[in-house]
């Protein structure tokens, strides 16, 4: 070999482990870098709450109802797919979790029929998807009016009051306070950490990328991409249980809309925090960064002197800016 | 244990109203290599996969090692040591070259998490013995960033990493130097010096010649011709085979089986 090219293979091979790091992660430190700007810009604006603790306090009660959403459906975004039905499963499953509450049930029980009414649901929107071949957009959508249809039959309207629930030993683990911190922080935290090491180091995480990114090669190498679409599906009904039940404990209260709201809100998070539409890749954290930032702008716009009304304008600055953010920051490759 | 690794009884395989494999039988001596060829839409890809278990055959069996094999599929060839080079490479190129090398089979513990670490090591191994380029891969990078002949490489690559007694390789020197075709030939010698067989897919009837030591001609999904290099005086005479075979639809051969 000659000493010439020796001298390139150098050359080429200078990129510091820093610049591997930030190129292996510029989506998420995107959002998190965005996160952080908004933040600043909030504080300018109003700095006597924003250097408060308790507008962070406030933001966290409801926080992670979004965190438990947006975590699955980084999965499902990256394995190609979609799901829209997830505010009618939050419905879903806190109805059975309310239900069984108020006619005096166990709440421990409760919670584990939340999960399976969770797990079901996700699977037949899986089936409809992978097994019946529907496209994803529209069969979700469907899923979606037909549970929250069906949650209308049966509610006729009423609602769900748990006031009794307070003060049991179910609420303080769930919903209680530590060191000023909201409880459901600590377990959305801990299910995001969970669903960035399933999502970056797990045979199921590993397998998403592949399916997402080109399903024709992930089959050909052994994949199962059926089983892995249908998962994602499952995965989401799960976490969209445990958004229901985490809502129901907030709120004492479980409402026929329950979830309806969410779902602008949460998928707006998942593109936010940096992970594209076309699959194949992305990011768990920068999807808890991107339901974050789409939390601070409701509390950051008023705050800032404006009224509710502004709200949404801000909404569609922060998703356009931010998509314009990450595609600056990276090359789409496919 | 039966002398062969993968055998094909009848099979037939279509898509709408195209057959594209056409009642095949075939079987894979332990240490050979075959060369399959046959002109473009012979039904060469759509056998070979039929073999790796990407596609379900319609009708007919196969018989592993001897033994009737039920619900064949890819996970299931690359278990039982088939690898394969496919034609478009299988790669999904958002992904790192580590992750496309144990895509399918990913170096596990037994909770199912990915020993990330190893993964790199033998991929930076693997691709510093067998890498396409004279560039020192990170493997880390994804395959996007790849060009096409070090893409190849990769797939490849990752074939010869697993010791497979089978390996299928779909037309793996298109796009390639000179360079790296005379290395993908001696990859090849290797693999068969060490008793492990090879299925060689190619238009390029000089190098199916010279690699190979049976041929197998396959025209409008059915095999025409299965012949030892022995009843093959030379390349030229293969060509002309060809050549009869897509005029008359037959081969007009001496000797030939
Ligand atoms: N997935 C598919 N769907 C529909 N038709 C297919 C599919 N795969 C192959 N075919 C058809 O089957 C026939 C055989 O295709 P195949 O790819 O096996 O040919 P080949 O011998 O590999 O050709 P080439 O040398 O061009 O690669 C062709 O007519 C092709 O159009
Ligand atoms: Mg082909």
């Amino acid at each position: 070999m000659s000493t010439q090219s020796i001298d390139r293979r150098k050359g080429r091979d200078e990129v510091s482990s820093f610049q591997k790091w930030l190129r292996n992660n510029r989506r998420v430190l995107t959002s998190a870098a965005f996160l952080v700007v908004m933040l600043i810009a909030f504080t300018l604006a109003n700095p006597s709450v924003f250097t408060q603790f308790k507008t962070y306090r406030a933001v966290m009660i409801a926080l992670p109802i979004s965190i438990f959403l947006v975590v699955p459906l980084v999965f499902v975004v990256t394995a190609g797919e979609i799901d829209l039905a997830f505010p009618a499963i939050v419905g879903m499953a806190s109805y059975g979790f309310a239900s069984i509450i108020d006619v005096g049930g166990n709440p421990l029980l409760a919670l584990i029929a939340a999960l399976a009414i969770g797990l079901l649901l996700g699977f037949v929107n899986g089936i409809f998807v992978v097994q019946f071949g529907l496209s994803a957009l529209i069969a979700t959508l469907g899923m979606n009016f037909l549970l929250r249809g069906l949650i209308n039959i049966g509610a006729e309207g009423f609602s769900i009051a748990l006031p009794e629930i307070r003060g049991t030993l179910f609420h303080t683990l769930l919903t209680g306070t530590t060191f000023g911190i909201p409880n459901q922080m600590f377990w959305a935290l801990g299910f995001a950490i969970i669903g960035f090491l399933l999502y970056n180091f797990h045979k199921f995480g590993v397998h998403v990328h592949c399916v997402g990114d080109h399903p024709g090669s992930a089959q050909e190498m052994g994949i199962n991409v059926k089983r892995t679409r249908i998962m994602v599906f499952v995965f989401s009904g799960l976490g969209a249980a445990f958004a229901g039940v985490f809502s129901v404990m907030i709120n004492f209260v479980w409402w026929p809309t329950t979830g309806d709201g969410l779902l602008l809100p949460v998928l707006a998070g998942i593109f936010v925090g940096g992970t594209p539409a076309w699959g194949g890749i992305g990011t768990v954290l920068g999807g808890v960064f991107g339901v974050s930032i789409v939390s601070f702008i409701e509390t950051g716009v008023i705050a800032a002197g404006l009224t509710g009304f502004f709200t949404q304008f801000f909404y569609g600055i922060i998703i356009i800016s931010s998509l314009i953010g990450h595609r600056l920051n990276g090359e789409r490759v496919r | 244990m039966s002398e062969y690794i993968i055998e094909l009884r009848n099979v037939t395989k279509s898509f709408g109203n195209v057959n594209a494999v056409d009642g095949v039988s075939l079987a894979i001596k332990r240490g050979e290599v075959v060369g399959l060829i046959g002109d473009n839409g012979a039904g060469k890809s759509t056998l070979i996969k039929v073999l790796s278990g990407v596609h379900k055959p319609d009708s007919g069996e196969i018989y592993l090692r001897g033994e009737k094999v039920n619900h064949w599929d890819s996970a299931k060839s690359r278990h039982s040591g088939i690898e394969t080079v496919y034609q478009d490479r299988a790669l999904a190129v958002q992904q790192s070259i580590t992750r496309n090398i144990f895509m399918g089979r990913e170096i596990q513990n037994r909770f199912g998490f990915v020993d990330v670490k190893k993964q790199y090591q033998e991929a930076n191994r693997l691709m510093r013995e067998i890498g396409f380029t004279s560039k020192v891969f990170d493997p880390e990078s994804p395959v996007a960033t790849l060009s096409g002949g070090e893409r190849q490489g990769v797939a490849i690559a990752r074939a010869l990493y697993y010791d497979a007694d089978l390996i299928i390789l779909d037309e793996p020197t298109t796009a390639l130097s000179l360079t790296e075709t005379n290395k993908v030939f001696s990859f090849i010698e290797n693999v068969r010096a060490q008793g492990r067989s090879i299925i060689f897919i190619g238009h390029n009837i000089y190098h199916v010649y010279d690699i190979a030591e049976r041929f197998i001609v396959l025209d409008r999904g059915q095999v025409v011709l299965t012949s030892d290099k022995s009843e093959v005086p030379s390349a030229e005479h293969l060509i002309k085979t060809m050549h009869d075979i897509a005029r008359m639809g037959h081969a007009e051969m001496k000797g030939a089986a």
